[in-house]
């Protein structure tokens, strides 16, 4: 794989990509994407936000209405599935039910006419990968979720593509199993240096595995970052509130200075925060602040944004007491209070002080909390 | 992934062989009021049981009644005819004993037109006669015009009967009268195959003129072939857009696949002869637009022809239904997971598609060739002569010659070609990958 090309040429590109099944809605709107050779990129975001469809528009299977979509610098709208060399992991593994797992494997590689010998090889080593030699006489029936799984994914890299797209491989799979998975996977990709195009809809399996996540919704990308920015940084209320967990308090813009705001919030509370995505003084925001962001009755001097809150329910979760609060309006503030040594036991009902540091508060676009 | 954790997951499926080490043979558990666990397993699920078989009995009865009771009948009449003993009981008796090798005596000659005078006085002479005409043809005036006369006959009556017709000297005959006399008799199937007991006790083939049933038997073997490939071909793009175009127009398709079920088969046989008869709707087209001249109309009906048109439609749905359920549950991925892996489309259909339609195409063609094979009205109807079929020539011997016999043992042939034909089916295939829905 040539490391130099992987700064300069982006491996897939989609360029203003639209696609609409009845002519009267967008599935996809406007789709500029970017993925470099070697990269792990997900495609992240609920059902209906257009993330499969996007993946079916690489793998072939639907045409885009507009746009343009380039593989290796070549533009591949016309050209057919079969032809684009491209690896594919389905939902349910789609795996052949009447071939046996040698056979499955060896499929890829007979239609491309390559010698018996050479695909005994290639097989082989395949099944070696995902640490199940001598399974290859079994038929996909007889081997557990999580084996078809790996049989699917080392079906989809026997043929060596440079690009293996994956649709919610995982879906099928128990938490542990899932969990498990998402690590191999993750390591046959940093083994094999292939690039990767994964949907999910599960968040922590995107926060896992990528290297890149594209948040999908409504047919846009919401925000593409790297997961540590996607949780930290989040640009918009949407993606805020999907990835990882968030508490919203409304209101309005008073003043902006240097990257940061005055809010007002519908309580009648003054609060500072990170000016991100707002519409200018006066304009409505909502704020987003991270359950383990808040502490509960700061110290003044290091905490400047206060604000009276009400203990609602205390869920005890050993390392952490997940405590639900009233502040401003809002009934469903999270805190995460930290189980550490000496700290001070809560009661329900008592009234405390919240409060944050004003970079970990991020004024986004409004949204109605409910 | 370590080795253990394989093991584990394998046993959810299959479980290893058990050790059977060598324990100490336990007391028989008991229950807790002491009597042995099994006993009273026993009597706990005989209620169930009996509730069970209770509400399935009215369907044996039914079963056994008008269906098993009826075939096995008619199978055993395959096999049994007593109209000659029955009639001629002291012929019978003394032909039992009869070794065959020659004319037989006076005394047996006697015996016989005995049972003549008195078969002629209770009118069973004419089925002794009919019965033996199906042994050997043209022996039915020997028996009627002698039944005539044997009032008047003196003895000595081997004579006089030779006499009377010189038939009764033919070593053919008695043979075949032995034949005759024993109330079991595998000539109906001999006959079913265009076989005869000649002479000399062998088993020969008929003359090549006078063979019916078994160039008949190959037709209907040969036509429901043909008709099974028909169908299989007309029924598999139907079903493959059934289970792939979207409901609103999958279900209209589906109506349009059903509606003949809801049209008389009467009706659909005759809308066919509207269609396919020589002044029919398909001739006036081709001579109107010049395709064939009015002069040579094609003769479409009323030959083999009409037949394998009109069934080929009825029997359409017989097809297309197994093909149906079965593709149906075919997941659009599998074939997108083969395009994705480089196969180009036919190639895909080819080696992903097709082999998991099998157990479809199994059910459908096993379906449509037993309907085919026993298909009666179509063929009556549209088959003309050379369009009829096995089961027309059984209509024909149940209802017009009443040689039920020979009906029941071509029905009796019919069902062993059915019956080998499933069971090859279950080699070949095996029955419980057949799906019909």
């Amino acid at each position: 794989m040539a490391e130099a090309e992987q700064a300069s040429d982006p491996f897939v590109i989609f360029k203003d990509v639209q696609k609409s099944y009845d002519g009267e809605t967008l599935v996809v709107k406007n789709l500029n994407l970017e993925i470099s050779k070697g990269e792990f990129v997900t495609m992240l975001g609920p059902s209906g936000s257009g993330k499969t469809t996007t993946l079916m528009m690489l793998a072939g299977f639907e045409t885009a209405t507009h746009g343009d979509i380039l593989l290796d610098g070549n533009p591949i709208n016309n050209v057919p599935p079969h032809k684009r060399g491209i690896g594919m992991v389905f939902q349910n593994y789609a795996l052949f039910p009447h071939m046996t797992v040698e056979e499955n494997l060896s499929f890829p590689l007979e239609v491309r006419r390559m010698t018996k010998a050479e695909t005994r090889k290639r097989v082989e080593k395949a099944l070696a990968m995902v640490e199940l030699s001598g399974f290859g006489k079994r038929m996909p029936a007889q081997l557990s979720g999580g084996q078809q799984q790996r049989v699917a994914v080392a079906r989809a890299l026997v043929f060596e593509p440079d690009l293996v797209l994956m649709d919610e491989p995982l879906g099928a799979l128990d938490k542990q199993l899932r969990e498990q998975m998402q690590y191999e996977i993750k390591h046959i990709h940093e083994n094999l240096g292939v690039t990767v195009v994964y949907v999910t809809h599960d968040q922590s399996e995107a926060l896992t595995m990528s290297d890149r996540i594209a948040v999908f919704n409504d047919g846009i990308i919401q925000q593409l970052s790297t997961p540590d920015d996607l949780y930290e940084r989040p640009e918009n209320s949407f993606v805020a509130q999907f990835i990882g967990e968030n508490n919203k308090l409304n209101g309005k813009v008073k003043n902006v200075s240097n990257g940061s705001c005055r809010v007002e919030l519908t309580s009648g509370d003054m609060v500072d925060a990170l000016a991100v995505n707002i519409p200018g003084t006066d304009g409505r925001t909502t704020l987003s602040i991270r359950p383990e962001r808040v502490e509960i009755n700061p110290p003044v001097e290091e905490v400047p944004n206060q604000l009276d809150g009400r203990i609602e329910e205390l869920i005890y979760l050993g390392d952490h007491v997940r405590t639900r609060l009233s502040v401003a309006g809002n009934s469903e503030f999270i805190v995460k209070v930290p189980n550490k040594a000496g700290h001070v036991l809560l009661k329900e009902g008592e009234q405390a002080k919240v409060g944050w540091r004003t970079e970990d508060c991020r004024a986004l676009d409004p949204v109605a909390i409910n | 992934m370590t080795d253990v954790s394989y093991d584990r997951t394998l046993a959810d499926g299959v479980k290893p062989p058990e050790k059977h080490e060598e324990a100490p043979p336990a007391a028989p558990l008991t229950a807790a009021d002491g009597t042995p666990l099994k006993k009273k397993l026993a009597i706990t699920m005989r209620r169930a049981r009996m509730r069970a078989f209770l509400l399935t009995a009215p369907l044996l009865v039914f079963l056994m009644v008008f269906f098993v009771v009826p075939i096995g009948q008619m199978l055993f009449l395959s096999v049994h005819n007593p109209t000659f003993a029955d009639a001629m009981p002291r012929t019978t008796e003394a032909l039992a004993e009869w070794d065959g090798s020659e004319i037989p005596g006076e005394d047996i000659f006697a015996l016989l037109v005995e049972d003549m005078r008195e078969a002629r006085a209770d009118r069973t002479i004419g089925r002794v006669a009919t019965r033996m005409n199906y042994e050997v043809p043209g022996t039915r005036s020997l028996f009627t015009s002698t039944g005539r006369k044997a009032a008047r006959l003196e003895p000595p009556f081997k004579e006089a009967l030779i006499d009377a017709d010189e038939d009764w000297g033919s070593l053919e005959v008695w043979a075949a009268m032995k034949r005759v006399s024993s109330t079991m008799t595998g000539s109906f199937y001999l006959a079913a195959l265009d076989r005869q007991v000649n002479v000399d006790g062998e088993i020969v083939m008929q003359d090549e003129n006078r063979q019916i049933y078994v160039p008949l038997f190959w037709r209907t073997f040969w036509m429901s072939a043909l008709i099974t490939v028909l169908c299989m071909l007309l029924a598999y793009p139907v079903a493959y857009l059934l289970s792939t175009l979207p409901l609103k127009y999958s279900n209209l398709l589906m109506i349009l696949v059903l509606l003949p079920f809801w049209t008389s088969l009467l009706v659909r046989t005759t809308s066919w002869i509207a269609m396919l008869q020589t002044q029919g709707v398909i001739n006036d087209l081709m001579v109107f637009f010049r395709i064939i001249g009015d002069d040579n109309r094609i003769q479409m009906m009323f030959n083999q022809t009409g037949t394998i048109i009109a069934m080929t439609h009825i029997l359409l749905p017989f097809m297309i239904l197994p093909l149906y359920s079965v593709m149906k549950t075919i997941p659009p991925s599998y074939m997108r997971a083969a395009r994705s892996l480089g196969a180009t489309p036919l190639t895909a259909f080819i080696r992903v598609y097709f082999p998991q339609t099998l157990p479809g195409i199994a059910a459908g063609t096993l379906l449509v060739f037993i309907l085919a094979v026993g298909y009666y009205i179509t063929p009556a109807l549209v088959g003309g002569q050379s369009g009829q079929l096995i089961s027309n020539l059984i209509a024909f011997h149940m209802q017009r010659s009443l040689n039920w016999s020979l009906a029941a043992a071509l029905g009796g042939l019919l069902l062993a070609a059915i019956l080998i034909l499933y069971w090859l089916y279950n080699k070949l295939v095996g029955i419980e990958k057949l799906k019909f829905g």
